[in-house]
């Protein structure tokens, strides 16, 4: 199976549209939204029928058993997270904060603090003739990386006959998008013409770099800026990347995603635009096999 | 005053938002948490720009005192630590700085040194004191670069605005930790509602007031402003959807300061923002 | 000597995966043994690799056959004198056979980390 990963650095730049287009010119029978921190593509696709959901548990988190509690304080010294506070009765633990170390639990003289599972998030299966992995994270938790690793698996286990699987992934450089880029065979940057999308995409780029994952840029909303799309079309002259094109921004794409549509549903000139662009990833992605 | 520009959905209009009310006050700071990729800097172009490291303790080990007895591989909870030919190993991006093998090391063979993770930068543009936080490419979490940030403005110094990450994640709940105001940026899409009912909910949690801005409008995208009218969300303003500020925005133009009219709209939010805060003190005060 | 290698849930098959593979086989060619152990990293919140790599180590094996193998494993199992080699076959038993007529090749590219949080 191959996997494309959609990625952009900045955010708002057209990944899930992007996505969702790609979906449909494949006919994937494997798709993911490893944007566990705020997941989009299960608004346009739909009739998929019930998913199966299950708990994601996250890191540990502690516990203060407030009857234990002598309020002595030795937990708050030392925890490194700021996740420690206190009222007249007890010391407390704030669950977003805790990052489940186990440090308190350790120096507790009276044992009044114990670790517990966290159910930090929920993984959505959609089983059928397609697959469709989702989920979405708790607010305020972290671990997101190890939430994407368990939808690609999820993914994985669910379609190993699927010849192509398409990814959409999350917005920066951090660890949902370190975790979503692991095995997969390309990925594609969705940029944007302008100083901030630039800016991130350079970052994404370095990011890509590090982790020795192979990518392809193509801009999005073009003519909000065609000064700037030349710039990110010569920066990839120049540095050697593949570039796959450019879309026009288009109102009709905002209007179908809107009516719970992919933007490959109808035809306008971004369906147009994503369809040429379709063609020379996939183009790229047949290369890397060779 | 601290007021947290956050969104929930990436690219509806934070920095834009956040460095057009950050340069349009008399005298604010303006702090960057998107530390994975912060973009203020690009609009605001800070002058005399001083940086300093943001770095994380990394346990090493003394070979010569440690007896092999692996109380610290057995505690460390993120697998970060591996016992290899008679002494610790440490794996620095798995290692989540706990110090927790400090603390059980029985013959004190452990000792932290600091791994860099990140840039704070700080340096001035107009009126604005412009804050940045940078994370390095490859490093997994954004949390320590943006309590450094946050932790170069004092409590109570004037107005500081401060430029969240996108998501409902840790790095945004620790952006917002010092909030005395939300102001949400929501865009009237369908993918913009969704990511932005999970962080109302988040600022809800966290019990901040909070208000929204919708932005890059056309028409009514009737979902949304029901959604704020259910939740009773004041909407403080509506921008529509202009190629002309998009073209000044790509362009990494303050809009503010080339614009008397947009001017004009964003010091009618900040004093928006000022009474909703200031109404949420009273009505604090008087519960 | 030990080899280890990671197995499937049907305690033939080689697992594709390393950290999180359910079971390793350990066989030991002077006694021509061979031993399948449950893999105490299978279930680990992150840092999988690693605490599979420190119970390869403390297992004793000299070596490993693998499909993939991560590189903070991979810089364990230099530290501690590990070899790694590719593996073969589906199957754990044909591997052992190869390595012992000297067919496995080393295994010298490693995949990036999942830092933690896989």
């Amino acid at each position: 199976m191959r996997k494309l990963l959609i990625l952009s650095g900045k955010g708002g730049t057209g990944k899930t549209t992007a996505a969702a287009a790609f979906i449909r010119f494949a006919e994937a029978r494997a798709f993911a939204d490893c944007d566990v921190d705020a997941p989009n593509l299960h608004l346009v696709e739909k009739n998929l029928g019930e998913p199966e959901c299950f708990d994601y548990l996250g890191s540990h988190k502690a516990v203060v058993d407030p009857e234990k509690c002598v309020n002595c304080g030795s937990c708050q010294a030392v925890c490194r997270f700021d996740a420690i506070g206190a009222d007249e009765k007890s010391h407390f633990v704030n669950e977003f904060a805790c990052e489940g170390c186990g440090v308190c639990a350790a120096v507790c003289p009276q044992g009044a603090i114990s670790l517990r599972d966290d159910v930090a998030g929920e993984v959505r299966l959609y089983l059928g003739e397609r697959v469709f992995a989702t989920a979405e994270l708790k607010m305020g938790r972290g671990n997101s990386g190890k939430l994407v690793a368990e939808v690609k698996s999820a993914l994985l286990k669910n379609a190993p006959a699927a010849d192509l699987a398409i990814i959409d992934g999350s917005p920066g450089i951090g660890c949902p998008v370190i975790a979503s880029m692991s095995g997969v065979d390309l990925v594609l940057i969705v940029a944007e013409p302008s100083v901030s999308g630039i800016s991130d995409l350079e970052r994404i780029l370095k990011t890509a770099a590090v982790f020795r994952t192979k990518a392809v840029v193509c801009v999005n909303k073009w003519d909000t800026s065609p000064e700037k799309t030349e710039a990110i079309e010569r920066f990839c002259a120049e540095n050697e990347i593949a570039y796959a094109g450019r879309i026009p921004y288009d109102a009709e794409a905002s209007n179908a995603i809107n009516a719970g549509k992919s933007v490959a549903d109808i035809d306008c000139a971004a369906s147009r635009a994503l369809r040429e662009v379709f063609d020379r990833v996939t183009g790229q992605l047949t290369g890397s096999t060779q | 005053m601290t007021v947290a520009v956050l969104s929930g959905k990436g690219g509806t209009g934070k920095t834009f938002v956040s460095v057009n009310l950050a340069a349009v006050a008399k005298d604010a700071v303006y702090l960057d948490c998107d530390v994975e990729e912060p973009n203020g800097r690009l609009f605001l172009k800070p002058e005399q720009v001083t940086s300093s490291p943001v770095t994380v303790p990394l346990p090493a080990f003394d070979g010569e005192k440690c007896t092999g007895c692996r109380k610290c591989v057995e505690f460390c909870r993120f697998n970060a630590l591996v016992f290899v030919k008679n002494r610790p190993m440490v794996f620095p991006e798995v290692c989540h700085s706990c110090g927790g093998c400090a603390l059980v090391c029985p013959v004190h063979a452990v000792t932290e040194t600091p791994r860099l993770v990140g840039t704070v930068e700080e340096g001035l543009s107009g009126g604005v004191r412009v804050v940045t936080g940078i994370l390095n490419p490859g490093e997994v979490s954004a949390v320590p670069v943006i309590k450094n940030v946050l932790q170069k403005v004092a409590q109570d110094s004037g107005l500081a605005i401060v430029d969240c990450p996108p998501g409902s994640g840790c790095s945004v709940m620790e952006s917002v930790s010092r909030a005395d105001y939300c102001l949400l940026v929501a865009e009237p899409t369908a993918f913009g509602l969704h990511n932005f009912k999970m962080v109302h909910r988040l600022v809800r949690l966290l019990h901040k007031p909070c208000g929204v801005v919708i932005n890059k409008a056309s028409g009514e995208y009737s979902p949304l402003e029901q959604f704020c009218a259910e939740t009773n969300t004041p909407v403080l303003l509506r921008i529509p959807y202009s190629t002309e500020l998009a073209a000044r925005t790509a362009a990494g133009e303050v809009a503010v300061r080339r614009d008397a009219a947009i001017a004009g709209t964003f010091r009618g939010l900040l004093n928006e923002i000022r009474k909703e805060a200031c109404d949420e003190k009273t009505a604090d005060s008087e519960r | 000597m030990k080899i280890a290698i990671p197995i499937e849930e049907n305690k033939e098959a080689v697992c594709v995966s390393f950290g999180r593979a359910p079971y390793f086989l350990i066989h030991d060619t002077d006694t021509k043994t061979s031993e399948i152990k449950v893999n105490p990293a299978a279930e680990a919140e992150g840092g999988a690799g690693l605490k599979a790599a420190q119970f390869v180590v403390d297992a004793g094996a000299d070596a490993l056959i693998t499909v993939r193998c991560g590189q903070n494993a991979a810089d364990v199992f230099m530290a501690a004198g590990v070899k790694i080699y590719k593996a073969l076959s589906t199957y754990a038993n044909e591997n052992l056979k190869a390595m012992a007529e000297g067919k496995l090749d080393e295994l010298t590219s490693f995949h990036a980390g999942f830092h933690g949080k896989s």
